[in-house]
């Protein structure tokens, strides 16, 4: 699967970008998806935008998207697991499934933080 | 009991069934695949899993007016569709006029990390997208296992399988659900047998004695009958076909027309002119005795009333026997170019016997023939069960469509083979052919061991092969017994001497009595001849008498005269 980043995101992504993570500059596009309202996905939800206003201040982008109400982009966007959160920004993409109810392992997902050694 | 009688048990009709459309398979199946519910089919990776659910998705699109799902968790869209492009599926068609929706499901561990707990809705979301895209009837899962590898086997989505198949069954469609074959004893790697209880078919690929075999199994079918044995199966350029093993049974109808044998000779040995249609004929005798030949004159006949025949040739390529049969004045080839024959030859060493009868009984399906040659049995190599077995089979399903069989049969000279033996009981008419040593040399005898249900001769009788194929000799027996070869030449010989002799003799004879007759004739000849000259002197005397007389008379006369005078 090939990320599609669009030109104002190529613009904001550095030519350089390694392993290292939550770099002053780094945007992150994010979109969860989810089935209908759902705990998990409520959850979720929720769990995303206050990791995110903490961690990510600033420097994110959520796009939430229902796959009950759009269910072609299931199969489009490669959607298994629900709810699933796709890190398009930066490249390469990501992906985190779960409820996010563990933030410690969310921010490794999108590479913010090393795993530990 | 046969497959129909099974099929037709009352039970059966409650169960909708979905038809598969491989050939045999259904006939297994009683049907299909349990209509609205899942079926697992487990083998291991190479035994054909991925084209066993295609196949039935494209039967079902093209065939049974069911569109279908593929799930691919293993081979993209486009691989499949190469994949199968040369079995004649045109997958990309399919999915353009709306008869098939394939979704590649791609779940690489390594990109997915895990924070909570999930579900895997968005499988449900894609896989029911795709079912109301097409309206769909049928979904294959191949292989379900995959979301094990990429998303770990755990609780959750164990789960998520078990909702799978529930929800599956509410949506009414037939599923297909491939499985990657576990250790020992296992069906499946990860168990996936315990969600599906429906129907699973496991699917093998054995080697034996470096021949590969593919076999199929129905496993467990609830709620109903399944043929219960391994069946072997095939995979090539017409797709799969599976052969169902089972006994035909008895149950075949007889018939009473006659299949003449091609030979004149023959056919007057066989009471009624030939063989039964339908019938079996087992044809035994040692190398060079002519089975092939006199094979040839029973398929030459046949096309030549139009009928249409196989050839099998377990021995020699087409091309060989047509030569060969060319050099005793029978043409084949003509045939072959008329479409009334068919050579199918392969090396007895290519497939199992379960193989070979597969593709047999395909071509035989195929092509219907009236008449089918074997030549010969004896080239199946494997254990006698399997031998026996095999050729049960064969003969069945040849009986139970009605098609007249020539099976020959390689055998040592002087010996009847513990194989011929045993499937003699298959055959209604069994033809012996054998060298017949004696005076220091070999001819050619055949008889008839048997031939059911009708009275035939039981004669030993002696065939030449010459530039017209096989001619049967008129038998000649005498007081020593039947004789062949050069001892009946010389018996025929020495008897036409005798009759020259006779002749002669009595020619002479007549010479001699001319000769005597002329001889005679002559003598008498002869004499008349001598008598004649005699008579002629006799006469000749007489008048020199009567002038000497006449002339004394004168002479007195004159004395008188004189005397008178004087």
């Amino acid at each position: 699967m090939k990320p599609t980043p669009t030109a104002s995101a190529l613009r904001l992504v550095p030519a350089d970008l390694g392993g290292e993570a939550a770099r002053p500059g780094d945007f992150y596009g994010l979109t969860l998806y989810v089935a209908g309202e759902t705990p998990k996905s409520l959850a979720a939800i929720a769990n995303l935008r206050s990791l995110c206003e903490t961690h990510l201040p600033g420097c994110h982008s959520i796009e939430v998207v229902d796959l009950a109400k759009n269910p072609e982009l299931a199969a489009k966007d490669e959607i298994v697991a629900i709810p699933t959160l796709v890190r398009r920004l930066p490249a390469p993409i990501k992906r985190i499934i779960g409820s996010l109810a563990d933030t410690e392992k969310v921010l490794i997902g999108l590479e913010v933080r090393s795993p530990p050694s | 009991m046969t497959l129909t009688t099974l099929a037709s048990r009352p039970t059966e009709l409650e169960l909708a069934k979905s038809p598969t459309g491989i050939d045999g398979l259904d006939a297994i199946l009683f049907g299909g695949l349990p209509a609205g519910r899942p079926t697992l089919i487990a083998g291991a990776a190479g035994c054909g899993k991925t084209l066993f659910g295609l196949t039935f998705l494209v039967n079902g699109a093209t065939r049974f007016g069911e569109p279908g799902v593929l799930m691919s968790f293993e081979e993209r869209g486009e691989d499949l569709a190469t994949n199968v492009a040369s079995l004649g599926y045109d997958l990309a068609a399919l999915v353009a006029e709306k008869k098939l929706a394939i979704d590649y499901v791609r779940l690489e561990r390594s990109e997915i990390a895990q924070s909570g707990e999930y579900d895997l809705e968005g499988l449900f979301v894609r896989l029911g997208y795709a079912i109301d895209q097409v309206g769909a009837k049928r979904v294959v899962l191949d292989t379900l296992e995959a979301l094990f590898a990429g998303l770990g086997d755990g609780p959750q989505v164990r789960a998520e399988l078990r909702r799978l198949f529930t929800w599956l069954k509410e949506r009414g469609v037939t599923a297909v659900i491939t499985a990657e074959r576990g250790r020992e004893g296992q069906l499946t790697r990860s168990g996936l047998e315990e969600y599906v209880s429906d129907c699973v078919i496991g699917l093998d690929n054995r080697v034996e004695e470096q021949i590969t075999t593919r076999r199929l199994r129905v496993i467990k079918y609830r709620g109903s009958a399944h043929g219960t044995n391994e069946y072997p199966f095939l995979i090539d350029q017409g797709g799969i076909s599976v052969l169902p093993i089972t006994s035909a049974g008895l149950e075949h109808s007889i018939s009473d027309a006659i299949v003449p044998s091609g030979v004149t000779g023959i056919d007057a040995m066989l009471g009624e002119g030939g063989y039964y249609a339908g019938s079996s004929v087992l044809m035994s005798g040692s190398s060079g005795t002519g089975k092939t030949i006199l094979s040839a004159h029973f398929i030459d006949a046949a096309c030549e009333r139009k009928e249409r025949s196989i050839f099998f040739s377990f021995e020699e390529a087409p091309s060989q026997i047509l030569r060969n049969l060319r050099s005793v004045g029978i043409d084949l080839a003509r045939h072959v170019d008329s479409g009334m024959l068919r050579f199918e030859s392969a090396r007895p060493s290519l497939f199992g016997l379960e193989m070979h009868l597969v593709l047999m009984m395909r071509e035989i399906d195929r092509f219907k023939p009236s008449i089918v040659v074997v030549d010969p049995i004896s080239a199946f190599r494997g254990s006698a069960s399997e031998v026996d077995s095999t050729l049960l089979r064969l003969v069945d399903l040849l009986k139970v469509r009605g098609i007249t069989a020539l099976f020959t049969n390689l055998v040592g000279s002087h010996e009847l083979d513990l194989t011929v033996t045993r499937l003699s009981s298959l055959m209604d008419t069994w033809i012996g052919l054998h060298d017949i040593e004696a005076n220091g040399e070999r001819n050619r005898g055949l008889y008839l061991l048997k031939s059911r249900g009708m009275s035939h001769s039981n004669q030993i009788r002696e065939y030449l092969l010459t530039d017209r194929g096989v001619e049967l000799v008129d038998p000649y027996i005498g007081a020593e017994g039947v004789l062949t070869g050069s001892a009946r030449l010389s018996q025929e010989a020495s008897e036409r001497a005798a009759i020259l002799h006779r002749q002669q003799a009595a020619a002479r004879r007549r010479r001699e009595f001319d000769s005597r007759q002329a001889a005679a004739e002559r003598q008498i000849l002869d004499m008349r001849t001598a008598l004649e000259g005699e008579a002629e002197e006799l006469e000749a005397s007489a008048r020199q008498g009567e002038a000497e007389e006449a002339a004394l008379e004168g002479g007195r006369m004159t004395i008188a005269a004189r005397r008178g005078a004087a």
